[in-house]
């Protein structure tokens, strides 16, 4: 060809990942995102109401690249038809709810649909979550494996060599031979780290979900203590592998009930809540040893209770508090605000087991997770 | 085209494109074309250059553009990167046919990078040395972490398109331009500044009543040079992102004319080279969706192509006033394309070539947000024409210059938007003024005009305020 040089080629670029790394990293700050609003996240319906899907879509402002730029609302920009358009002609509307600060103020804003599995959701939520005042307790049911490395040889695999000990080894066999120092290192000299499969024994609990699931429990309330539970139970699950969740439900009288029926089921009628603690101490006696299990108790409801009832709830959840590493007591406190009764005798319960929580709207469930389960601090710590 | 039959195919097309395009006029540097997969090319699509350094930013627009092409929202096809010689993606999955348009595209692009006057002054070895400064901030990561980099990056990128793409106001007194004089104009001519700076730091005295003397327009360029807070590789990276803006603004600021030119020789030349049937179907239908005009904004492909093709027209057969008053005798149309290409840039080829016939045919309008819809608000041609070039001043970005940096004497930075009609984003002001807080390490201001008022937005590193001035 004349003159000019025309090269065609193909190389591999299957090692070529900047893009894809890149990527990550955009990912990993929308991560960081999504973690700064975990206590709106946390009750999308969407989630909790999640089929079972893996995948969920949590809508997020793409992160934004901020530089000094025209108020696109306030500007003309040019546009092409198809021949017959004339003035006033409308090329698009935009969906009336107003969702934030300016958005839709331009053509196209860019949302970012974050891809996020409930697990990844989850583990975010849990970070700092753990089961408080948690104590080994006597019979281990089960126990799982796991590596670690506690043993150095003489021989192993070159990866593991244990740098520390090798050079060690030099400096003292050269000692011993009179001329201290590093150098000359000999195969004798190294040394290998090795690993022991270990068991790494767990403390058994168990929790009991206790909910109120009377008339006075309206759509709200009902779903922020699903709200609550559901991330309660995956929380357990994801955290511990040696957890059990008993589910009770009551109005005026308690039941237990199945996982499902538990997060599905509504019920109706009046509310006696000393109904649920009675069965709750019922199934510890009869299943669940204090010696064996550290036990863990939480009620939600809207407070609403059977006035002659209270004193009998603060004597039972005495009793519970006997037994049970923590109980913990959410009321839900729904559009028609009123002093709660069950809350103000609650406030005579002087025990650090026992922790309150009310929550008034959608993001208040995250900030009770994190209340009930904060981990104390010396305990995170090792 | 996977396999070594295909490659030659490609070879003997792209011999036969070339022989023609040649013919043809096209006059282009040599051009390496490689083919590479998809995730490459939109790899390369989202950085602008294969070689350039690393930063969340562009993993963004990576996977805004894989997931546009998942889902078949948009297929790039090509990719020509301006140096010399000139590099060429090809997608690997393009047909024989959709590749030959391509080349042909690409061809023309190189042509126009080789020819146009604003890409005079491009730094052709920018490959190179994009692939250097990626190499220099990976050691900064290493040394200072990558969150301190990145968040440096960030603060750098948010007034990234404060530049002077060419100083022209010789009058200035801009210590870089008379240390420059008799020195070869390169992208480090700028360092040359900085000794100057340093020399007549202490002596100055009097003379710099206000500083910086004049108005100055390269942000980016005033805060390397006397920002007091930055450190050497801050100083490197706001240089290294500064000279790749300067590198991309030649691009930005004749896409028009650049796509339009490509199209219409890919255009051209296609039709001069054999075609059989089902070629000449699949190469009509990818044509027509290069140039698929849209409601919501101006595909240059489109605009650019029905310009040149009207200027052709025009000067080949010009009408009778043209004849009489402007004295063309027609039959120059391909001599005035070229010299339109050579000599314009968007702003300019609009201004002088998009005619009143052109706007009605191509139906453009203009549209603006009345409550909550977007309605056409301007059809008369020369007002839809005004506001195409205005959209394109100063490549789309508002005019912000350094005002004074000594502000209440207390070396705060001053800087002001040339307001022209259209307001500032007000949240995105808030948000931008703590980066360049970061870079100036002072209290920052701008000052800019909201409901015909002047108004100062200001951030001292704790807290922002505005107030009406």
């Amino acid at each position: 060809m004349s003159g000019t040089c025309l090269i065609i080629s193909r190389e591999d670029w299957s090692l070529h990942r900047k893009g894809e790394i890149d990527r990550q990293r955009h990912q990993e700050k929308v991560r960081e995102a999504i973690k700064k609003n975990l206590a709106d996240i946390v009750s999308e319906e969407s989630i909790i109401l999640h089929d079972g899907r893996k995948v969920i879509k949590v809508p997020i402002r793409s992160l934004e690249e901020f530089h000094f730029r025209f108020d696109a609302g306030r500007q003309k920009h040019g546009g092409q038809g198809d021949g017959k358009s004339k003035q006033g002609d409308v090329i698009y509307s935009e969906p009336q709810q107003g969702k934030g600060r300016g958005a839709g103020d331009e053509p196209g804003v860019d949302y970012y649909e974050a891809d996020i599995t409930v697990d990844e959701l989850a583990e975010m939520i849990f970070e700092d979550l753990g089961l408080p005042n948690l104590e080994q307790k006597k019979k281990p049911e089960i126990a799982s494996e796991s590596v670690e490395f506690r043993d150095i040889r003489k021989k192993g695999i070159t990866g593991n060599i244990d740098r520390r000990r090798t050079i060690k080894e030099v400096i003292k066999r050269n000692a011993m031979k009179g001329k201290p120092g590093l150098y000359g290192i000999t195969p004798e000299d190294l040394r290998f780290k090795t690993w022991d499969l270990t068991y790494k024994y767990e403390s058994n609990a168990v929790v009991l979900a206790m909910m109120d699931t009377s008339g006075s429990m309206g759509p709200f309330e009902k779903y922020i203590a699903r709200s609550f539970f559901f991330w309660m139970v995956r929380f357990l699950r994801t955290k511990y592998n040696n957890v059990q969740i008993v589910f009770l439900a009551h109005h005026t009288e308690a039941r237990e009930t199945s996982e499902e029926e538990f997060f599905t089921k509504g019920a109706s009628g009046g509310t006696r809540c000393s109904s649920v603690y009675k069965l709750a101490l019922e199934v510890i006696k009869k299943r669940y040893s204090p010696q064996d299990y550290n036990i863990y108790a939480f009620h939600f409801s809207d407070g609403d209770n059977l006035a002659s009832d209270n004193e009998n709830c603060v004597k039972l959840i005495n009793e519970l508090l006997k037994v049970c590493n923590m109980v913990g007591y959410g009321e839900i406190e729904g559009p028609y605000y009123y002093a709660s009764t069950l809350r103000n005798v609650y406030k005579r319960i002087n025990d650090p087991k026992f922790t309150v929580v009310i929550i008034r709207d959608k993001s208040g469930v995250y900030p009770a997770l994190k209340k009930f389960f904060a981990q104390i601090p010396d305990r995170q710590a090792n | 085209m996977g396999s070594k039959e295909d490659l030659y195919l490609l070879e003997k097309a792209l011999e036969k494109i070339t022989d023609k395009a040649r013919e043809l006029g096209l006059d282009f540097y040599d051009i390496y074309f490689e083919i590479c997969p998809a995730e490459i090319i939109y790899t390369f699509g989202a950085y602008g250059m294969p070689t350039r350094f690393s930063h969340w930013i562009f993993g963004k627009a990576y996977h805004k553009m894989k997931t546009e092409y998942d889902y078949n929202l948009s297929r790039i096809y090509e990719l020509v990167i301006n140096s010399n010689p000139c590099y060429a993606f090809l997608l690997d999955g393009n047909s024989l046919i959709q590749n030959k348009l391509v080349m042909a595209h690409v061809l023309a692009h190189c042509d126009f990078f080789k020819n146009n006057i604003y890409f005079k002054n491009t730094f052709r070895n920018m490959v190179e040395s994009m692939a250097a400064a990626a190499d220099r901030f990976r050691s900064y990561e290493f040394k200072y972490g990558r969150e301190k980099v990145e968040s440096f990056i960030d603060a750098a990128i948010a007034i990234q398109e404060h530049v002077e793409p060419r100083p022209l106001n010789k009058n200035k007194k801009n210590d870089a331009e008379k240390v420059n004089a008799g020195k070869p104009d390169t992208p480090y001519s700028d360092l040359w500044a900085l000794d100057e700076k340093d020399q007549d730091g202490g002596s100055t005295g009097n003379k710099a009543k206000m500083f910086p003397p004049e108005p100055e327009k390269d942000v980016m360029l005033f805060i390397i040079q006397n920002s007091k807070e930055l450190e050497d590789w801050q100083r490197d990276i706001m240089s290294v992102i500064r000279q790749e803006m300067l590198y991309f603004w030649p691009q930005m600021e004749t896409k028009i004319m650049n796509e339009g030119w490509a199209t219409y020789w890919h255009l051209r030349i296609m039709r001069e080279i054999d075609l059989d049937e089902s070629e000449a179907i699949e190469f009509a239908k990818m044509h027509s969706g290069i140039i698929q005009p849209s409601r919501r904004r101006i595909n240059p492909y489109n605009l650019g192509l029905n310009i040149f093709e009207d200027i052709e027209r025009r000067w080949d057969n010009p009408g009778r006033e043209e004849k009489e008053k402007y004295g063309r005798p027609g039959g120059e149309g391909k001599q005035k394309i070229f010299e339109v290409r050579a000599t314009e840039n968007d702003i300019s080829f609009l201004r002088n070539y998009l005619t009143r016939e052109l706007v009605e045919k191509l139906d453009l309008y203009l549209y603006k947000k009345v409550g909550f819809e977007w309605k056409i608000v301007e059809k008369n041609w020369e007002k839809v024409r005004d506001g195409l070039v205005s959209n394109l001043t100063n490549c789309g970005y508002p005019y912000i210059v350094v005002q004074d940096g000594d502000f209440n004497k207390r070396g705060e930075l001053y800087l002001k938007h040339n307001y022209e009609g259209t307001e500032l984003d007000v949240f995105y002001v808030e948000k931008t003024l703590p980066h360049v807080y970061t870079l100036w390490g002072r209290p920052v201001h701008l000052e800019t005009v909201l409901n015909n008022k002047a108004v100062l937005f200001s951030y001292n590193g704790e807290k922002a305020e505005k107030k009406y001035l």
